[in-house]
């Protein structure tokens, strides 16, 4: 491999992590408080990314602020989300939530399925993503370049948010011990309902940058990248912030490169992420930056 | 400890004649109805297996698994491969050559049920292989680990052309699933799982779904157990992916996507997680009202008001089904509740305890209430 195919596939594959971490940020959120696999997070995705696409192609709105809308709007489905499928089975055993969840799942898959139909759209994408920048010998899309540094910029908001403010300190008790900070006094429903709001923000932010990377959206869109983004959840150590970071970006490289080292392997590339996850819950199973969850009796 | 003795006998005779008139009545059916009902029933019980199968990870054991779609390709495409004739197979495989051996033979019709029983040990041996890594762990890691099984055997069967023939699959399968091996596969999952479940290691199963460390500490090998349910449930779902494949006659990868896995957790969900009972019963109307539920997708006319069928509607409202079951339904159709020999026959005395105590005739239902409570 040249050193400018390198070059290329490696800011390929930093801008697919980083779209990968910014997902992979709504599931380990959601796992670290509630314990639950929240299923739905990546048709959360494709919700946003088809939100962003109607402000822009149906309401004509000027692009960074149908971006903005999408996002906030997204966030707000998030929050209903919570609040009408998993509010009720809080308290239920575990396999309901996760019940409940793989339902929200392919109730918001068909749902799009059956409001604007199976057939991928095609997504206009600002001028800015679409300009193509030649640096020295590599040629690179303008998206390589603004992905990772939106997204970039988001994950340095979020930790703000988590380590800095009074909302995140409360995410991050409710995380440690939901019923002692409930006798703190925290409204932890209310912290729980924020914390969707953020994961499903950024799930909006990460389904469009990724539907101006591939700009062909359709209701079943998430769900690959949508467990790419949970396998790296699991590989950065779940419930871990910075983990996920870490992974999105590990996997979004690896899954990159793998196909570029070995194009024989082009068919098998989404086989090799579920297998590594395989393999790393054999190895490594509370991830690279997970502790062992005790667990009181 | 006669008494008892005597009891198991009885339940034996009971069992053996129920099958025997279950039998009887699907001879009826068979020279008396025509091919589509039959094909429905045929349908119905290649989803009593594969429910059956799930209900006793999902319920009885309390892991939650997302992985029968991922067995029942497992199944589908090993026997589709060793029952599959010779020249069908040189006629599948126009663009690259099928590999050894399977290039070599084919299975005659009497060794159908050897093809079942070998697709069904695949199955079991991929149940071990994603159990191995899944089962060291506490919590929900085997969802994650048998979804990503189900998408990995997904890419190799769109993949691996020389063995699977990729997306296009095989066509020309004999359709040796007759009514009596759907439903004798039926009664045997059913026997099997629901003896198991009777047994120790059931109640082991049970012990761990209810508090993991309280059972292990009182001994039981949670590893073990949960590996013995998850490979018998690997084991019943690759033979009902067998079935379905030699029911259709087709075999393609996308019959064997996660659609079938939400399809067969609605079932289970709603029989009652952990209800063996539950889970025949709805797999069995599940195949029935799917069929019926075809006329959500037609166009309804309600007087003036037009509705235009909508495809896909099916799935909308079986996903709203599932939620509100979680919701506001825990305990589905059956609770934890099985039909025991023990109960049908201690029927008529209730029923005449009822008719004797009028003013307390709700004492019945609140009873059986009682006895189909989930926890």
């Amino acid at each position: 491999m040249s050193l400018e195919t390198f070059l290329q596939q490696l800011t390929n594959g930093v801008s697919l992590g980083s779209l990968y971490a910014l997902i992979a940020i709504g599931y380990t959120m959601v796992y670290g408080i509630l314990r639950l696999i929240n299923f739905a997070h990546s048709d959360i995705f494709m919700v946003g990314a088809y939100f962003a696409f109607f402000m822009v192609a149906v309401f004509h709105l000027p692009w960074a602020l149908s971006a903005v809308l999408a996002v906030a709007l997204t966030a707000l489905v998030g929050m209903a989300m919570d609040r009408v499928a998993y509010r009720p089975v809080r308290n239920a055993p575990r396999i309901s939530a996760l019940i409940t969840a793989v339902g929200v799942s392919f109730f918001l898959e068909n749902l799009g399925l059956v409001t604007v139909g199976a057939r991928p759209k095609a997504f206009e994408r600002p001028e800015l993503m679409a300009r193509v920048i030649t640096i020295g010998p590599a040629a690179i899309s303008g998206v390589s370049i603004w992905v990772p540094a939106l997204s970039v910029g988001l994950l340095l908001l979020l930790l703000y948010i988590v380590y800095r403010t009074k909302i995140g300190m409360a995410m991050r008790a409710v995380s440690t011990d939901i019923e002692t900070t409930r006798l703190m006094g925290v409204d932890v429903d209310t912290v729980i309902s924020y914390t969707f709001a953020i994961g499903s923000a950024l799930a909006a932010a990460g389904g469009i940058m990724w539907a101006c990377k591939y700009p062909q959206i359709n209701p079943l869109m998430g769900i690959y990248p949508g467990w790419k983004a949970f396998t790296a959840a699991v590989v950065g150590g779940i419930g871990n912030i910075t983990g996920a970071m870490i992974g999105g970006f590990l996997i979004g490289l690896i899954e990159i490169m793998a196909v570029a080292v070995f194009p024989a392997l082009s068919g098998y590339r989404d086989g090799i992420i579920f297998a590594m996850l395989l393999v790393f819950l054999l190895l490594r199973p509370t991830g690279l930056l997970g502790e062992t969850l005790k667990e009181k009796v | 400890m006669k008494e008892r003795r005597l009891r198991i006998v009885l339940h034996i005779v009971l069992t053996a004649g129920f099958i025997g008139v279950l039998f009887l009545a699907l001879w009826w059916a068979n020279t008396h109805l025509g091919q589509f009902p039959l094909r429905v029933m045929r349908t119905g019980a290649v989803y009593i297996v594969a429910a059956v199968a799930y209900n006793l990870v999902n319920g009885i054991t309390g892991q939650f698994s997302l992985g029968p779609n991922g067995f029942m390709a497992l199944g589908g495409y090993t026997v589709a491969l060793l029952m599959l004739p010779l020249p069908q197979k040189q006629f599948v495989w126009f663009l690259q050559p099928l590999m050894w051996p399977f290039n070599s033979f084919s299975f005659p019709w009497y060794l159908f049920g050897v093809a079942l029983v070998l697709g069904g040990l695949v199955g079991a041996l991929g149940a071990v292989l994603v159990g191995i890594p899944s089962f060291r762990l506490r919590g929900d890691y085997l969802a994650i680990a048998t979804f990503g099984f189900g998408e990995i055997i997904f890419v190799l069967a769109n993949n691996l052309i020389p063995l699977t023939n990729g997306p296009l699959g095989m066509k020309g399968i004999p359709e040796y699933a007759s009514v009596y091996w759907c439903f004798g596969w039926a009664v045997v999952a059913t026997l099997v799982v629901s003896n198991l479940a009777k047994s120790s290691y059931g109640r082991a199963m049970k012990a761990i779904r209810d508090d993991e460390i309280a059972a292990e500490s009182m001994g039981v090998n949670v590893f073990r157990t949960k590996m013995l349910a998850f490979a018998t449930s690997g084991f019943f779902g690759a033979v009902a992916g067998g079935l379905l494949v030699t029911l259709i006659t087709t075999i393609s990868p996308t019959l064997f996507t996660f659609n079938m896995t939400f399809n067969l957790l609605i079932i289970i969900v709603l029989g009652g997680l952990g209800s063996i009972t539950g889970s025949v019963i709805t797999a069995f109307g599940f195949a029935v009202l799917s069929e019926l539920l075809r006329a959500v997708e037609a166009p309804i006319n309600i007087g003036p008001i037009h509705l235009p069928g909508v495809a896909g509607m099916r799935m909308v409202v079986f996903s709203v089904l599932l939620i509100l079951l979680m919701i506001f339904y825990r305990r589905g159709l059956f609770g934890q509740f099985e039909l025991s020999w023990d109960w049908v026959l201690s029927r008529p005395g209730v029923i005449r305890s009822w008719v004797q105590a009028k003013p307390g005739a709700t004492r019945g239902v609140r009873k059986w209430k009682r006895e189909t409570k989930s926890s």
